[in-house]
């Protein structure tokens, strides 16, 4: 009865491959950090950048930043989750609803860069709204409503049937048992999908080279969605690639690091809020 | 005087007939069971009663359902209204996610509710309507699934109350509890019997036996016999009924 030598290699090979993904991935993040944090700066944080005073900051990029996520949230979740309750709640024609999350599934896998390019095309050429805000947002939108969409209907498939029954044989209408039960059962897949939403927007910057531009003004929210302007992903590509501002760019980089550990963060509490209530 | 007929009903899933030419009344303020092996079409047919089969794709439905002389599948009735009047509790008790009082206030909610006192007062009597009230007077706010399955059906049952209806519908309401919350709930069902009309699908022959007034037989998507509880359980008129209550099938 001894131990084969096969299982003996393949134990040892996992063990090799987790140390590696484990110093890989903290590596990495200790790098980045390191090198990030001695470069940031309240100056850098709060100020924009001025050539006359040779000063960088990244204010605008910041700003634009939350500009960005919010206009995409406002327009994304509205058309995502309502997409969602068509197709889960309301829709009778099998085949319609197959050729939609087909085509939705489709999209979630398509490299943003030919977002941006059908974003440029669409947005800022066709409909006339130039490089700006507004046209990059849209383009997001386009990107993360699969994943809205999908997480939306996840958690509604999870809504168990019995409380749809106890609600119309009450004779509460369509409309009064989606928002009444259906809705509230399901709003931790919704925000899921918002929390993911957020981590893609942050990170997105090729198809925002496209579409939203490179500008570093600082504009007030109804100005920025008609004028060109970097998110700090954009920022990071233009100081490093075209600058050689390498200690700004990782400065950025730590900053965007930080925030995607935060949303994890928040993700994961929010989950396990959502399990000890159910 | 009926409250509820079937005339000539048909009903078809797609293209299998499961409910073939049923005709059966039911008195006002009585509580009639229907019985019969698992697939014959009993609960299919307590669910034409409210159109809850609407809900599934492929179902058509032919022949009437007369409420109070009117035909629900008429298509000027308003189903919502419908279903006001003629309420439901289902197999496995099913509150939502809510306190306990919301819960049973969603029904008067829903149909257009509001005023604070006249609410308390419908989850009041409701809950005491449904021998609940002492159990859960004190923690009204509490999540109703923190509830005990026999509470949360009797609360199911408060809950269908609330809306004031006429008829109560019960599809195998005590399957899933056990002897205990099942012989209150039976006791409920007497009791409700004067101010409702009750339609009790079971699988039990000795609940239908000690509930009900009226005992519906199905077998196979037919209505084999209807009659006197007591009778239909002393003497069958026929064969199969026979068969199927002294245990030889089902």
């Amino acid at each position: 009865m001894r131990k084969k030598p096969f299982d003996i290699y393949m134990k040892i090979f996992c063990y090799i491959s987790i140390i590696l993904v484990g110093l890989l991935s903290f590596s990495l993040v200790c790098y980045v950090l390191v090198k990030g944090a001695k470069n940031i700066s309240w100056q850098l944080l709060s100020t924009s950048p001025s050539y006359l005073e040779e000063r960088i900051g990244i204010l605008p990029d910041i700003v634009n930043t939350i500009y960005l996520v919010i206009t995409t949230l406002i327009v994304v979740l509205p058309l995502g989750v309502g997409a969602a309750i068509y197709l889960n709640e309301y829709a009778t024609n099998r085949k319609l609803t197959s050729l939609i999350d087909f085509a939705s599934e489709t999209l979630a896998g398509i490299p943003s860069i030919i977002y941006g390019l059908a974003g440029m095309l669409i947005f800022c050429q066709f409909l006339r709204l130039k490089t700006s805000l507004l046209s990059g947002s849209l383009t997001l939108v386009m990107m993360t409503l699969p994943t809205v969409i999908r997480t939306t209907q996840e958690s509604l498939k999870t809504v168990p049937n019995s409380y749809r029954e106890g609600a119309f044989a009450l004779g509460a209408g369509k409309w009064r048992v989606v928002r009444t039960v259906v809705l509230p059962s399901s709003i931790q897949g919704i925000l899921t999908g918002c929390i993911l939403s957020i981590g893609r927007i942050l990170g997105e910057s090729a198809a925002l080279l496209f579409t939203m531009g490179f500008a570093h003004t600082l504009n007030n929210y109804f100005t920025a969605l008609g004028s060109s302007g970097a998110t700090l992903t954009v920022a990071l590509y233009v100081y490093a690639k075209e600058q050689g501002e390498f200690g700004v760019a990782f400065a950025i980089a730590a900053i965007l690091l930080i925030l995607t550990i935060l949303i994890n963060l928040i993700t994961f509490f929010l989950e396990r809020h959502f399990e000890r209530r159910n | 005087m009926n409250i509820i007929e079937s005339k000539n009903l048909d009903l078809f899933y797609s293209s299998h007939q499961a409910l073939k030419n049923i005709n059966l009344s039911f008195p006002e303020n009585s509580v009639s069971a229907l019985i019969g092996p698992s697939g014959c079409g009993k609960s299919t047919f307590l669910k034409t009663l409210n159109r809850m089969n609407d809900l599934i794709d492929g179902v058509k439905v032919t022949g009437q359902i007369l409420y109070n002389g009117k035909d629900i599948y008429a298509s000027d009735v308003d189903v919502n209204e419908l279903r006001k009047d003629v309420g439901m509790v289902f197999q496995k008790p099913n509150p939502f996610m809510m306190s306990i009082y919301d819960n049973i206030a969603y029904g008067p909610r829903t149909h257009g509710i509001k005023n604070k006192a006249v609410l308390d007062e419908l989850v009041e009597s409701s809950l005491k309507g449904a021998a609940l009230w002492d159990e859960v007077k004190d923690r009204l706010k509490k999540s109703a699934l923190g509830l005990s399955g026999g509470q949360q059906q009797r609360l199911c049952i408060a809950r269908a109350l609330a809306v004031k209806p006429k008829v109560l519908l019960m599809d195998e309401p005590t399957s899933a509890l056990d002897p205990i919350s099942t012989s209150k709930i039976e006791e409920l069902v007497v009791t409700l019997k004067d101010k409702y009309t009750i339609v009790i699908v079971t699988h039990n022959m000795q609940q239908a036996l000690r509930i009900s007034d009226l005992t519906a037989f199905f077998l196979l998507g037919n209505l084999i016999e209807v009659g006197k509880t007591e009778e239909l359980f002393s003497s069958p008129k026929e064969k199969k009924t026979e068969d199927y209550i002294t245990g030889r099938f089902g």
